[in-house]
C-alpha cells in the first residue's frame, strides 16, 4: 500500500519513518496517543479520492487531520491508520464580495480566513481558541465554537456549502451561494461536526458578515458568583445581545493574576468580561446599560475600556486564563460541559463541590453567554490514583450537566474523550440513528473508526 | 566511550510533560513554516525527545539531524501558553545527539574541536585568528584570491566558508576601552561590561558605544582584559562540558558581588549568561555564585531603562530626520523577553522616526553557526527578513546581536548590484552613543 501511495502522491507527500510518525500520534488532547502507519499529504480532492479508494482496497482505516489542535482526540490515529493530513490544501479559492461568501480549501488556517474577510471589510465570526493554528476543515469537522457564540453562533452557522470525498472515493458538492436553498436534504449539515467519520471535507463555502463598525469592552468583578449569574440573566432579559460574555471563577482569577499581573482583585469570587459590537451609537448605548446592570446586580467594580488599547488589556485577563492554568500542574485537561444559560450558576457550584469532594483542583472559566463552560482539571497523568479521581469527577459533572438539560460537549466534539458518555445523552433510539447514518455512508467502517461511538 | 545515562532520560520529566501539544507554537516556528511537517515543529521535536526519554526511540541520526535543523530561536517559548522550557530541552537534546555519536563524522569532529574547544576556548587564539583574518583582508589577499577564481576550484565547502568570513575591526575592544572608565559627575552605579567574542573582533565599536552610554548615565565601568567566551555557542551545539568550564572561568575572573550589574550587549551571549545559575546548579562550589551572577546580568538596553537613562537632547543645529526599523534578535525577544526597551531607546533619539517591520520577531537565519551548518534554510529566512526590512523603507536597521548584524549585512551585500541603496545596519546602542556625542 505504501508503494502505491507514493506512486499516487509522490515520495515527499508520504511519511513512513518512525521519527516522522511519532509527531503525528496525538492532537491537543491530554493523555491520548497512538502512532499511525503512514501520513499522507494530498493537494487536491482528486488525490484525496485516490487515497480513499486505495485505503478501501487494503481495508486500511483513514483518519483525517488538519493542524491537530482538537481537544477530544478526534484526529488521534487508530491502529494501522493512514493519516490524511490536509494542511497542504491551503488555497483560498475565492472571496465573493457581492455575495459575502468565501471559498477555501480545507487546509486554510482559520486566522487566514478571518484576515482575508477583514481585508475586504467583512467579518468571519467563529473564533475558536486555536484559530491562529487550526484549519477551516478541522473547524467544520468539529463544528468549532469560540468566544462569540452568544451573538454569532458557531461554525455550522457559516457553512453554506462543502466539497466532500465519500468513503468510496466519490467527490460530492453540497450547498450553494444562495441564502435560500431548500433543494433536497441539507446534506452539508450532515458533515458539519461529523469528526471525519462520514467523509473528508476538502473545500468549504463560507458565509461572511459586514464588519461591525465599533466595539466596546467592559470588565466587572463580583464577590458572589450568583451576582454574576444574575447580571448575565439581567443583560439578556433587557434584550441586549453582547458579542462575548465571558466568565472566570475565583481559582482562575487567582491564577491569572499570579501569571499576568493585570490588577484583578484576587479575593473576587467571579469576573465577567463583556464585549458589545455593532453600530457605534448602539454599542455606546449597550455599554452604558450593561454597566448599570452590573452595578445594580452587585458588581464590586466595573471598568469600561477607554480605548482599544485598554480593551485589549482588559481582555488579556480572559485570554490568558488557559495559559495561566496550564502552568500550574503537569497535565491540564480542558473540558467543555455545557448547560442552558439559566442553569449556569447551579452548574458552576456543582463543579466546585465535585472538585472538593474528589480532592481535585478544578478551575472553571468559559462562555457565560452561551452556557459553554470549561471546567479545567489541573492534574498529573502519571499519578494513577489522581487520574481515577479525575475520571470519577468527570462522570459526575457530565451526568449533572445532562440532568440540567445540557450536553457533554459544547464545542470540542466527542472523539475518543467523550465517547463513553454519548449514549447517556442520546438515549437508545437516537444513538441507533447515529449508527444507521454511519453504516449508510461508510459501510466498511474505515473513516475514523471508533470515534464518537463504536459501531 | 563510557556509558553515561541519557541526558533526556535523566531530565526532570515534568519539563517534557509540561508540553500539552496544543500546537500554538506551530505558526511561530520557522522550520515548520518551511516544510509543514510536524517533526519540524516544536511540539513534534518535544514528542521525539519524550519518545527517547520513555525508551520508545533510540537517538538516531534522523533525531540528531532534526535537532540540528532546529534554529534554537525560542520563538516557540514566547507562543507557548504552558511555559514549556524549550531552551533546556533543546540543549539537552543537542548534547544527547552529540554524546550518542549519532552525528559523528571525521571532518565535523575536527571542525568542532578547532572551533568550540580551541578558538572559542582560548581568548588569545580567537584574537590571533581575528588578527590574521584582518590581515588577509587588509593587504588585499582576499580580493586577490576571490578574483583568482581559486574558490571555484577548491572543494565547494571551503568556498562557502570563505564567503562567511566577516570583516574584522582593526582595533579590538581592549585597545579602545580602558579597564576602568568613570563618569564625569557622580558615580551612581558600578558595572562590568562583557565584550563577547564576535562583538570584540567584528564590532568593537559596539563595545566602545556601550561604555560611552554607560558613563554618560553615571556608571563606573570596568571592562576586564582578555575575556573568555561565555559558552553560548557551546551549549547550543551540544557541548555542555566545555560550556561549564567556560562559565566557571568567567566566575573565577569576575566576582558578581563587586558590581550592580554585569552588562552584555550581545543578545545571544546575554541570554546564555543569564542561565549560568541553571548551568552550574549541580556544582556545589559554584552554584550560589552562578545564581548571583545570573541575577546581575543585564542586557544594555534593559539596564539603561531600569536606571532611567537620560534621553539625548537634540543637537543645536537641529536633528536630521531618519527612518529607523528594528529587527529583534531571537535571544533578546524570545530568550530574554526584552522587546520594549530597545524601542524605547530608539524612540528617545532626536530625529528618529521609528517604523515597525513585519515579522520583527522572526529569526533572520543567523542563529549562531546555523548559517554555516544549514545554509539553505538560513538563506531562505534571511531573504524573507530582508524583504520585510526593505518594505519599511527605513535608512537604518537596528539590531542588538552581532550574529544577526553580520548575517543581514551579508544578505544586503549580495543584493548590492540591484540598484537600491542598502540600509545601514547598526546596534541601537551605537545610535544612542552617536546622539549623545552630537549634543555635546
Amino acid at each position: 500500500m505504501i508503494e502505491e501511495l507514493i506512486g499516487l502522491l509522490g515520495r515527499a507527500s508520504v511519511l513512513v519513518e518512525r521519527e516522522d510518525l511519532i509527531p503525528y500520534s496525538f492532537d491537543a488532547t491530554a493523555a491520548l496517543r497512538h502512532a499511525p502507519r503512514v501520513v499522507v499529504f494530498p493537494k487536491t480532492a482528486a488525490e484525496v479520492s485516490g487515497v480513499l479508494k486505495l485505503a478501501r482496497r487494503h481495508r486500511a482505516p483513514v483518519v483525517a487531520r488538519g493542524s491537530g489542535t482538537g481537544l477530544s482526540g478526534g484526529s488521534v490515529p487508530v491502529e494501522g491508520a493512514v493519516v490524511l493530513c490536509l494542511v497542504k490544501m491551503d488555497r483560498l479559492v475565492e472571496l465573493d464580495a457581492r455575495n459575502f461568501t468565501l471559498r477555501a480549501q480545507a487546509g486554510v488556517l482559520t486566522q487566514a480566513i478571518y484576515d482575508a474577510a477583514d481585508a475586504a471589510g467583512l467579518f468571519y465570526p467563529p473564533d475558536p481558541g486555536s484559530m491562529r493554528v487550526s484549519t477551516i476543515g478541522g473547524n467544520v469537522a468539529e463544528n468549532s465554537g469560540g468566544l462569540r457564540g452568544l451573538k454569532y453562533g458557531v461554525t455550522r452557522d457559516y457553512v453554506m456549502g462543502l466539497e466532500v470525498v465519500l468513503a468510496d472515493g466519490e467527490i460530492c458538492r453540497l450547498g450553494s451561494k444562495c441564502v435560500k436553498d431548500v433543494a433536497g436534504y441539507s446534506l452539508k449539515d450532515l458533515f458539519v461536526g461529523s469528526e471525519g467519520t462520514l467523509g473528508i471535507v476538502t473545500e468549504v463555502l463560507l458565509r461572511l458578515l459586514p464588519r461591525p463598525a465599533a466595539r466596546q469592552t467592559l470588565l466587572a468583578t463580583y464577590s458572589r458568583m450568583d451576582a454574576a449569574a444574575e447580571t448575565v440573566s439581567a443583560i439578556i432579559a433587557e434584550g441586549i445581545v453582547p458579542c462575548t460574555l465571558e466568565f472566570l471563577d475565583s481559582r482562575t482569577i487567582r491564577c491569572v493574576e499570579d501569571y499576568a499581573h493585570v490588577g484583578l482583585p484576587v479575593d473576587a469570587e467571579a469576573l465577567l468580561l463583556v464585549e458589545a459590537d455593532g453600530h457605534p451609537a448602539a454599542v455606546a448605548d449597550d455599554a452604558a446599560r450593561i454597566r448599570a446592570l452590573c452595578e445594580r446586580n452587585g458588581a464590586t467594580s466595573v471598568r469600561l475600556a477607554a480605548d482599544s488599547a485598554e480593551a485589549s488589556r482588559l481582555s488579556t485577563a480572559r485570554r490568558s486564563a488557559f495559559s495561566a492554568l496550564a502552568r500550574m500542574r503537569p497535565t491540564t485537561i480542558l473540558e467543555d460541559a455545557t448547560v442552558p444559560r439559566s442553569e449556569l450558576a447551579r452548574m458552576i457550584r456543582f463543579i466546585q463541590e465535585t472538585g472538593a469532594r474528589h480532592r481535585l483542583e478544578i478551575a472553571t472559566f468559559g462562555h457565560f453567554g452561551d452556557g459553554n463552560l470549561h471546567p479545567t482539571f489541573l492534574t498529573d497523568e502519571r499519578d494513577a490514583d489522581e487520574m481515577r479521581r479525575v475520571e470519577a469527577a468527570m462522570k459526575e459533572i457530565f451526568a449533572h450537566a445532562l440532568s440540567l438539560g445540557g450536553t457533554i460537549t459544547g464545542e470540542h466534539g466527542v472523539g475518543l474523550a467523550k465517547k463513553a458518555f454519548l449514549r447517556q445523552q442520546f438515549g437508545d433510539a437516537s444513538y441507533g440513528l447515529l449508527k444507521s447514518v454511519k453504516r449508510a455512508l461508510d459501510p466498511d467502517n474505515l473513516l475514523n473508526p471508533g470515534k464518537i461511538f463504536d459501531p | 566511550m563510557t556509558k553515561t545515562p541519557s541526558l533526556l532520560r535523566s531530565l526532570d520529566y515534568s519539563v517534557l510533560q509540561q508540553c500539552m501539544h496544543c500546537g500554538l507554537c506551530l505558526p511561530t516556528c520557522p522550520t515548520y513554516l518551511e516544510t509543514g511537517y510536524e517533526r519540524h515543529s516544536p511540539r513534534g521535536r518535544i514528542s521525539l525527545m519524550r519518545a527517547i526519554a520513555d525508551g520508545e526511540l533510540e537517538v538516531t541520526p534522523a533525531f540528531a539531524g532534526e535537532m540540528a535543523y532546529c534554529l534554537g530561536c525560542l520563538a516557540c517559548t514566547t507562543a507557548c501558553p504552558a511555559g514549556v522550557d524549550y531552551g533546556t530541552l533543546f540543549e539537552a537534546a543537542r548534547a544527547e545527539a552529540e554524546r550518542s555519536g549519532a552525528t559523528a563524522g571525521a571532518v565535523r569532529s575536527l571542525v568542532r574541536l578547532l572551533t568550540l574547544r580551541f578558538l572559542l576556548f582560548r581568548p588569545w587564539a580567537l584574537r590571533l585568528a581575528g588578527r590574521l583574518l584582518w590581515f588577509y583582508e587588509a593587504v588585499g589577499l582576499r580580493r586577490l584570491l576571490r578574483g583568482s577564481g581559486i574558490f571555484a576550484v577548491l572543494p565547494r565547502r571551503i568556498g562557502e566558508l570563505e564567503s562567511q568570513a566577516f570583516s574584522i575591526r582593526r582595533h579590538f575592544s581592549d585597545a579602545i576601552i580602558a579597564q576602568i572608565e568613570r563618569p564625569r559627575g557622580e558615580i551612581r552605579h558600578r558595572v562590568a561590561v562583557l565584550t563577547g567574542c564576535i562583538q570584540d573582533i567584528a564590532f568593537s565599536d559596539v563595545n566602545r558605544a556601550t561604555v560611552d552610554v554607560l558613563i554618560a548615565n553615571g556608571c563606573e565601568v570596568e571592562t576586564p582584559r582578555a575575556q573568555s567566551c561565555c559558552g553560548s555557542l557551546h551549549v547550543h551545539n551540544g557541548d555542555l562540558e566545555t560550556a561549564r568550564a567556560l562559565a566557571r572561568r568567567q566566575l573565577d575572573a569576575l566576582d558578581p558581588a563587586a558590581y550592580d550589574a554585569i552588562i552584555s550587549n550581545s543578545a545571544g551571549c546575554g541570554s546564555h549568561l543569564k542561565r549560568y545559575g541553571h548551568l552550574l546548579a549541580d556544582e556545589p562550589a559554584y552554584a550560589s555564585k552562578a545564581a548571583a551572577w545570573s541575577s546581575k546580568v543585564r542586557d544594555i538596553s534593559e539596564w539603561l531603562v531600569e536606571i532611567g537613562f537620560r534621553p539625548p537632547a537634540p543637537p543645536r543645529s537641529g536633528a536630521t530626520p531618519v527612518a529607523v526599523t528594528y529587527h529583534e534578535a531571537c535571544h533578546l525577544c524570545h530568550g530574554q523577553k526584552i522587546t520594549s526597551q530597545p524601542r524605547e531607546i530608539l524612540r528617545s533619539i532626536p530625529g528618529v522616526e521609528f517604523r515597525e517591520c513585519p515579522e520583527a520577531t522572526m529569526c533572520c537565519g543567523s542563529a549562531g553557526v546555523y548559517s554555516i551548518t544549514q545554509p539553505v534554510t538560513a538563506t531562505w529566512l534571511r531573504d524573507r527578513k530582508l524583504g520585510h526590512l526593505r518594505s519599511t523603507q527605513a535608512a537604518i536597521v537596528a539590531t542588538a546581536n552581532p550574529g544577526c548584524q553580520l548575517h543581514i549585512l551579508k544578505g544586503l551585500k549580495n543584493q548590492e548590484d540591484e540598484q537600491r541603496p542598502s540600509p545601514r545596519v547598526v546596534h541601537p546602542i551605537v545610535l544612542l552613543a552617536e546622539a549623545y556625542r552630537a549634543q555635546d
